[in-house]
């Protein structure tokens, strides 16, 4: 069985930031992550991020991701497990997982749980045409693979996902036809909703999907206005010729390794789905299990980098690596508290409220 | 609407972020469209002469238009691409309009290209003074373009002609 002082289970900013604060204090790390490369989903961002310098703003996800990853790949008390996708978490501190074709077991002391979230999917007529896209898949082909997912697209979801994406996939040279809403405003940043406009792409709100139709693949979507009872309002019907309906409707924590372990997990819509409960060390209901990122509850990358400071401080620091922690972790708590501070976290404020525990 | 009204309107939205009308008459000057709070300050960091502050790092940034020279540096920081550098002072019937772009193919100096207004609607045609894409600028390339004075705050965004895509 191998062995660690920490383990991180997931390489996406939140992670690769727990890990270098873990090691940074002088703790022995290991990260796994299930992907050929460490980044998570920022390897699909070719955006330029938001946030302070401390969260790299004004750099694009791709060359964060690289940044971070050469950081932690040269860190030599951090040692990293591509193409390893952990299965279980048990009771005595053991994790397994799968690498490549082999099965193996490792323990550790402290663990910290970093594994991002999942994209929702959306019911409606035909979902299951091939042509039917989650955005993550749209991004991996058209950014990571350079596979355009097709000629025509209609993107449903107008927040900061659908709208980044549409962005992209103009840049490849793409046709949206357009992005449709079901409420009435957009909840997408204001500048990135700009960018698209001024692109001539129709933002479209207050309206969904009715069905989408074609005999092998998407060859188009019926979509319409609806009512505040989300009811497609008669007459509002319009046909759009389309070979990709790309889905950006929200993502929902990963917690499926907390859920066996026994970890409290409560359901906050604000933050996506079921989400741990934590203390302001990010440790959950089990001491020695700690969670930072989308998976604790969904955000923006720059509060995942943050909480991966915090959780990979902590989580050291409760073996004893507590080198200038309570200055360290202070400062990391400011900077998120700063980047939480304005209107448009108002609903991640009210969400994380629920699951704040004391301890 | 004709485009006097059109224009008129476009004037009184976005002259409350303008400098005032003797600043504009003495060059170069940046606008920042963002008017909603986000967690965002590259603007301000970037800002050589310390033209532009914010109150928090949510708040919406502030222009200090004695301090602005026009550099442009907020352009090609500004992750939401919503930064332009405006010269009304280029000539007697036109001004100059530095926007950000980061689109392939870029404009050659010397075209002539469609200039849309906020919405992608078509304003008019507008010769490219310049393409800064300097390797430095991370993608975020400038594109100079010489319009109209009355289209200048209504103009921010291209579309090549010719058959390629803007």
């Amino acid at each position: 069985m191998l062995t660690t002082e920490i383990a991180v289970i997931g390489g996406g900013p939140a992670g690769m930031n727990s890990s270098l604060a873990a090691a940074e204090q002088g703790a022995e790390v290991t990260l796994l992550d299930r992907n050929w490369e460490l980044g998570g989903q920022l390897v699909k961002q070719t955006h330029k991020f938001f946030g302070s310098e401390n969260q790299y703003a004004g750099e694009r996800g791709i060359d964060i991701a690289k940044i971070l990853a050469e950081k932690v790949q040269t860190n030599n008390r951090i040692s990293v497990r591509n193409n390893s996708d952990v299965l279980g978490i048990y009771h005595d501190g053991v994790l397994t997982f799968k690498q490549g074709d082999k099965y193996k077991k490792l323990s550790s002391r402290q663990t910290i749980v970093a594994t991002g979230a999942a994209e929702k999917f959306l019911p409606f007529i035909n979902n299951d045409l091939p042509g039917v896209y989650g955005a993550g898949a749209v991004q991996t082909l058209m950014n990571q693979q350079g596979v355009l997912p097709g000629k025509r697209v209609l993107i449903i979801g107008g927040g900061n996902i659908g709208l980044i994406v549409a962005y992209q996939l103009l840049q490849a040279g793409v046709s949206v036809e357009a992005i449709i809403e079901a409420l009435p405003q957009v909840g997408g940043y204001q500048v990135h909703k700009e960018k698209i406009e001024r692109m001539g792409v129709p933002i479209l709100t207050s309206h969904t999907i009715k069905k989408a139709y074609g005999e092998e693949s998407v060859e188009g979507a019926i979509i319409g206005k609806i009512n505040p009872s989300w009811e497609i309002i008669e007459g509002t019907e319009r046909d759009l010729e389309v070979d990709v309906i790309c889905l950006a409707v929200g993502l929902s924590p990963l917690v499926d390794l907390l859920y066996p372990l026994g970890v409290e997990l409560t359901y906050v819509p604000n933050l996506g789905g079921f989400v741990p409960k934590r203390n302001e060390y990010l440790e959950t209901t089990i001491s020695g299990y700690f969670v930072a990122g989308d998976c604790s509850g969904v955000e923006e990358a720059s509060s995942a980098m943050m909480e991966g400071k915090i959780a990979g401080l902590s989580a050291a620091n409760g073996i004893s690596y507590s080198k200038k922690f309570k200055e360290k972790v202070k400062e990391s708590k400011e900077e998120l508290k700063k980047l939480r501070a304005g209107e448009v976290a108002r609903e991640v404020r009210a969400g994380l409220k629920e699951v704040s525990i004391s301890k | 609407m004709n485009t006097e009204k059109i224009n008129e309107k476009i004037e009184n939205e976005v002259s409350k972020f303008l400098p005032s009308k003797n600043q504009r008459q003495e060059g170069s000057y940046a606008v920042c469209e963002c008017h909603q709070e986000i967690p965002c300050n590259p603007c301000v960091t970037s800002c050589p002469t310390g033209a532009i502050t914010q109150e928090t790092i949510n708040s919406t940034p502030d222009i200090d238009f004695d301090q602005c020279v026009g550099c442009r540096e907020c352009v090609t920081a500004c992750p939401g691409l919503a930064c332009f550098v405006i010269d009304e002072t280029y000539s007697e019937t036109q001004a100059l309009l530095h926007i950000p772009y980061e689109f392939l193919p870029l404009p050659e100096e010397g075209d002539i290209v469609q200039g849309l207004d906020r919405k992608g609607n078509e304003v008019t045609e507008v010769e490219v003074k310049r393409v800064d894409d300097r390797e430095t600028l991370n993608g975020s390339n400038v594109v100079t373009l010489i319009t109209p004075k009355e289209k200048v705050h209504q103009i921010r965004n291209i579309k090549l002609l010719g058959g390629k895509r803007g």
